[in-house]
């Protein structure tokens, strides 16, 4: 099998699918082109993340880690998300395939950029270095050839 | 249906691999127990394999139409077509020629195949197909030069089943004395060939992909065309391609293509019959939907579609869960971010492609199967529309399209 037991789960019954209407922070990543967008909707309430929903356009392990990601971040205060890495993701999930390992740099940007997102809309400085991709997966566009 | 185990598994990645054919295992299972002589020895046994393996070449000759000493046994179509490729072009380097024409969606054998002689200073021009998957033949003749050594395009292409115009590439390929190549992997035993009526100087086949054993398959080159060693060793295959011979392999191919042409016409209605209703079906079930290739010089097996606003890979493991085994030439399933050069070699955007489906049916599959894909496929397609945003933007585009006309 290509995937785990743990990436099949929760590419058949994903958590948090879904928009929110009135979400405090939406954050979108990947392009058509490659194949894998990620969109991720959160609420905050007094700095934590009380609500998330995901909308992807992709494989298995691109709707199993935003699943996974967003399952990690809910609950959890703002901070906390933000130390959200890819490798976590991954080893949630018991593991992904090395091509699919790019999957999880988009999750981890995801909740990134949603929780930029938040920010820029409440005028809340931040460190803008430990936003974005550093291409390390070397799998997008942001690798280079 | 039931789902989960006991689950009954519906087969239509036929393009893929097919089943074996009954008769074509007992044959092979009859030759490995008794028939375990060598060819090459004198004695009884080995004459006994001989002869065997003598008739089965000249049974595929038959259904092919040219003579059994035109027909070389190789691993498979893999092997045909570097084994075609490579030799033809050494043989036009000896003469100046380092032309080679072919085009932009073929199999990986040979593109790949084509690749490693650029490295080696040949130069090739790959012909654009139409937006229907078909190669114009005015392009080919256009392209041949007179440094051209080979011409090789598939017979039919493996990801959107389009049937090319094989004959009349070959009749103009011969009238301008240029060796014609033909990878027809997907073509024998599911359409009619005849390679001395349709001009083909050499062919590829796989047996497992007309219902006969994997890791078998041939190459055609008609008489008159030298054909340069890639291995040596013994005398095999009139020196050519040395290796004791696979008799029960070799057995199983001739068995299972003589099964295969002599039920041809009445296999190709019946699948043909199967395709179209899903087609139909699918195309008016599921909006934003696209069928690839032309419609009607087609494989009477293939379907290929692609979805806008999903990706190939989540779709085909979707069905797998509901027992369809089925192909995508999506990107995801190779590793890569691109998607199928096919796909893109017919000018669809990435996005599109990236959404792209291959049902490839045999005379096994029923129409209650087909008609379970048409009733799962439009399920699984609108679940994973709902869970993407590029479907979400395809919508809010269509609402203000329409807007806009109302106001």
């Amino acid at each position: 099998m290509l995937y785990s037991k743990e990436v099949m789960d929760h590419f058949t019954n994903p958590r948090n699918v879904g928009k929110l209407d009135n979400a405090d922070g939406v954050g979108e990543v990947g392009n058509a082109k490659c194949g894998d967008i990620m969109k991720i909707y959160i609420k905050v309430d007094n700095g934590i993340i009380s609500d998330v929903k995901f909308n992807t356009f992709g494989c298995a392990s691109a709707i199993a880690t935003s699943s996974m990601a967003t399952e990690m971040i809910k609950g959890k205060p703002i901070e906390e998300a933000l130390q959200l890495t890819n490798k976590a993701v991954v080893e949630a999930l018991n593991g992904l395939p090395p091509a699919k390992i790019h999957c999880s740099v988009l999750a981890e940007e995801a909740v990134k950029a949603a929780v930029a997102d938040y920010y820029n809309r409440n005028s809340i400085e931040y460190d803008k270095e430990i936003f974005g991709c550093n291409g390390c997966c070397g799998s997008c566009e942001a690798a280079g050839d | 249906m039931k789902s989960g185990v006991g689950m009954k598994i519906i087969y239509v990645d036929n393009a893929a691999t097919t089943a074996m054919s009954n008769a074509a295992i007992e044959a092979m299972e009859k030759s490995m127990r008794e028939d375990y002589g060598n060819p090459s020895s004198l004695h009884s046994m080995g004459q006994r394999s001989a002869e065997k393996v003598r008739a089965a070449r000249e049974s595929i000759a038959k259904n092919l139409g040219c003579s059994s000493n035109e027909i070389y046994f190789t691993s498979g179509g893999t092997e045909a077509d570097n084994w075609a490729i490579r030799s033809c072009a050494k043989n036009g380097a000896k003469n100046g020629k380092h032309h080679i024409v072919s085009t932009k969606f073929e199999h990986h054998a040979v593109l790949h195949t084509l690749q490693a002689l650029e490295k080696e200073g040949f130069e090739v021009t790959y012909l654009d197909v139409n937006e229907n998957g078909i190669v114009k033949l005015n392009d080919v003749e256009k392209a041949i030069r007179g440094d051209t050594a080979l011409v090789t395009i598939m017979y039919a292409n493996n990801e959107i089943g389009t049937v090319q115009p094989i004959a009349e590439i070959g009749r103009l390929c011969r009238e301008k004395g240029v060796v014609f190549h033909t990878d027809a992997v997907q073509a024998l035993g599911h359409i009619r060939i005849n390679v001395e009526k349709e001009n083909i100087d050499m062919l590829s086949f796989s047996s497992h992909k007309f219902h006969g054993p994997k890791g078998i398959g041939g190459l055609y080159c008609r008489k008159g065309i030298f054909l340069n060693n890639m291995i040596f060793g013994g005398a095999q295959e009139r020196n050519k391609r040395p290796g004791t011979e696979n008799v029960a392999q070799i057995i199983g191919t001739a068995v299972a293509l003589e099964e295969a042409c002599s039920n041809l016409d009445k296999n190709a209605a019946y699948v043909a019959s199967l395709r179209d209703r899903l087609i139909d079906n699918i195309l008016s079930a599921v909006p934003r939907t696209r069928l690839n290739g032309d419609r009607e010089s087609r494989l009477p097996g293939n379907i290929s579609f692609c979805f806008e606003g999903i990706e190939g890979e989540s779709l085909l493991l979707m069905l797998d869960l509901k027992g369809i085994c089925a192909s995508s030439g999506s990107a995801c399933t190779s590793g890569s971010l691109d998607p199928s050069h096919v796909l893109l070699a017919l000018g669809l955007p990435h996005e599109i492609a990236h959404g792209s489906l291959r049902i490839s049916l045999s005379e096994n599959n029923t129409r209650e199967e087909i008609d379970y894909i048409a009733q799962v496929l439009p399920q699984i397609v609108s679940r994973l529309r709902e869970m993407s945003p590029v479907w979400e933007k395809i919508q809010n585009e269509e609402k203000e399209e329409y807007n806009y006309a109302v106001q």
